[in-house]
């Protein structure tokens, strides 16, 4: 009989509090010769209940980047607030502001350093590189990076990277002109891609908030979406 | 570590002399797996408190919640107000365990009374708030000791009004109306809908919305009370008023149709 007391209080107990949550929610980035777009939907969900139709989950973190995250909200606020801080410090400590390519580097690191505890984000980056061309980085939540030319995150992730696939890196189609498409087309590309997720995903929906980073500056859209 | 020398168990799964017994199938009291110290964490609710509701209305915001304390299924305690007068921008309103609530008031008065020490003019404003909730409930969440609570901060800021919440994992979000518990499934809908026919109520239309989603709480929820507080804050300032008392009856079921219930 002790023995099996000694087990009973031996043996972990489950726990029952996640500190994690699915909040949902889409990113999608393209990058183009001269331009980089981000864009997301504006639904907050957990579950089957919608917190907020109206929360974008872009983060203008300087005049040639922003940042689109979805998953675990909490993380991503926690993330991204801690990004802005370091960011600052870059800013007070080499008088200059961080490069996307820079910031991509050490977005990574910082999701590294929490491998074991990770922020649970799928996070993506837009912006102009040094030499003023677009580009996008991926995270996955413990800091797998990628640059890549397009890239859709999130709850429809897997649904529109094919589409992004086919629409602008031209796979599966034949007797095609495959320069880049430009910046008005990608911004139709990527409105029909969220039109299409908010079809099938319930986690994706409300709304579209848009960033377009061109050399001029950020210049913002919204467009509604389905909100059932 | 159980050693082969202490006192063998008083009964089958019970307790040895000196020790603590530990219910069967109650989830308290349960050891937590981070053993480094054996520190016993409560991670489930005991007293709680049901729904909480906000309301925007035009130059101002409106907070409610009853003051029931239940413990599990039973309606254990009859006063326990969950909407505080923070200051004259701010109100705090907040659901689910009732000691936590207790515990994070008690600290948030702390800081009001250091902030009027200084007597500067300068008080904690509403987003400030909102965004020191959010810091405080992710670290808590962080180190696996959450504190049960969702809490919602209703203000003025810059003469707009504001309305934030944050939950015990530290998921924050602002928005018109938001609500927490059974309100979200009955006073939601019901209050996007209000709005939407009428942008920019007024206070009183807000309240009186505000009344009839508290009437629909009491006969709907089983877990909510007859009373409740109001916290109403505009630019003329804040003030928690109450408390009120529902009367139960079927027809504002049908949100106030007659012959539908």
């Amino acid at each position: 009989m002790a023995l099996v007391t000694k087990q009973i209080l031996d043996t972990p107990i489950q726990h029952h509090f996640s500190p994690y949550s699915d909040n949902g929610g889409t990113t999608v980035a393209v990058a183009g010769p001269d331009y980089a777009i981000i864009a997301s939907d504006t639904r907050l969900s957990a579950g089957y209940s919608i917190y907020t139709r109206e929360q974008s989950k872009l983060f203008t973190l300087s005049e040639t980047t922003v940042l689109g995250s979805s998953g675990c909200w909490c993380d991503i606020l926690s993330l991204t607030r801690i990004i802005e801080a370091r960011m600052q410090m870059y800013l007070h400590e080499h008088n200059k502001v961080m490069s996307t390519t820079s910031l991509a580097k050490m977005i990574s690191i910082m999701m590294y350093g929490k491998r074991f505890f990770p922020y649970y984000t799928s996070t993506i980056i837009a912006g102009l590189d040094p030499e003023g061309k677009g580009c996008v980085y991926s995270y996955d939540p413990i800091g797998h990076t990628e640059r890549a030319n397009f890239r859709a995150g999130g709850s429809s992730g897997a649904l529109l990277q094919a589409l992004l696939d086919n629409q602008l890196g031209f796979k599966n189609q034949e007797n095609v002109d495959k320069t880049p498409v430009s910046l008005e087309k990608a911004i139709t590309v990527v409105k029909d891609a969220f039109t299409a997720a908010a079809e099938r995903d319930i986690y994706t929906g409300d709304g579209v908030h848009l960033c377009a980073i061109t050399k001029d500056g950020i210049k913002e859209f919204n467009f509604e979406l389905r909100k059932d | 570590m159980f050693s082969d020398y202490s006192a063998p168990p008083m009964w089958q799964n019970g307790p040895a002399l000196g020790k603590y017994y530990d219910f069967p199938n109650v989830s308290t009291n349960k050891i937590s797996h981070n053993s480094t110290n054996g520190k016993q964490r409560y991670h489930t609710p005991l007293t709680t408190g049901t729904s909480v509701i906000g309301l925007v209305f035009n130059g101002g915001v409106i907070l409610a919640a009853d003051t029931a304390g239940y413990y599990g299924s039973m309606m254990r305690f009859n006063d326990c107000p969950r909407i505080f007068q923070v200051n004259k921008y701010t109100i705090l309103g907040a659901g689910n365990d009732y000691a936590d609530i207790q515990y994070l008031n008690d600290i948030i008065k702390q800081k009001i009374l250091d902030d009027d020490l200084h007597n500067d003019g300068i008080a904690l404003k509403p987003k400030s708030l909102h965004s020191w909730l959010t810091r405080v409930l992710y670290n808590r969440r962080s180190q696996f000791d959450p504190l049960w609570i969702n809490a919602f901060v209703a203000g003025m800021q810059n003469g707009e009004p504001f309305l934030g919440t944050v939950d015990k994992l530290g998921t924050a979000y602002e928005d018109k109306i938001l609500s927490f518990g059974f309100g979200t499934h009955i006073s939601v809908p019901y209050l996007r809908q209000e709005r939407e026919k009428n942008p920019n109520m007024t206070k009183e239309e807000a309240i009186a919305c505000i009344k009839t989603c508290m009437d629909m709480l009491y006969v709907r929820d089983a877990r909510s009370g007859a009373k409740y507080n109001i916290g109403v804050i505009s630019n003329e300032g804040s003030e928690v008023q109450g408390p009120f008392e529902s009367v139960g009856h079927w027809n504002i079921a049908t949100h106030g149709t007659p012959g539908q219930e």
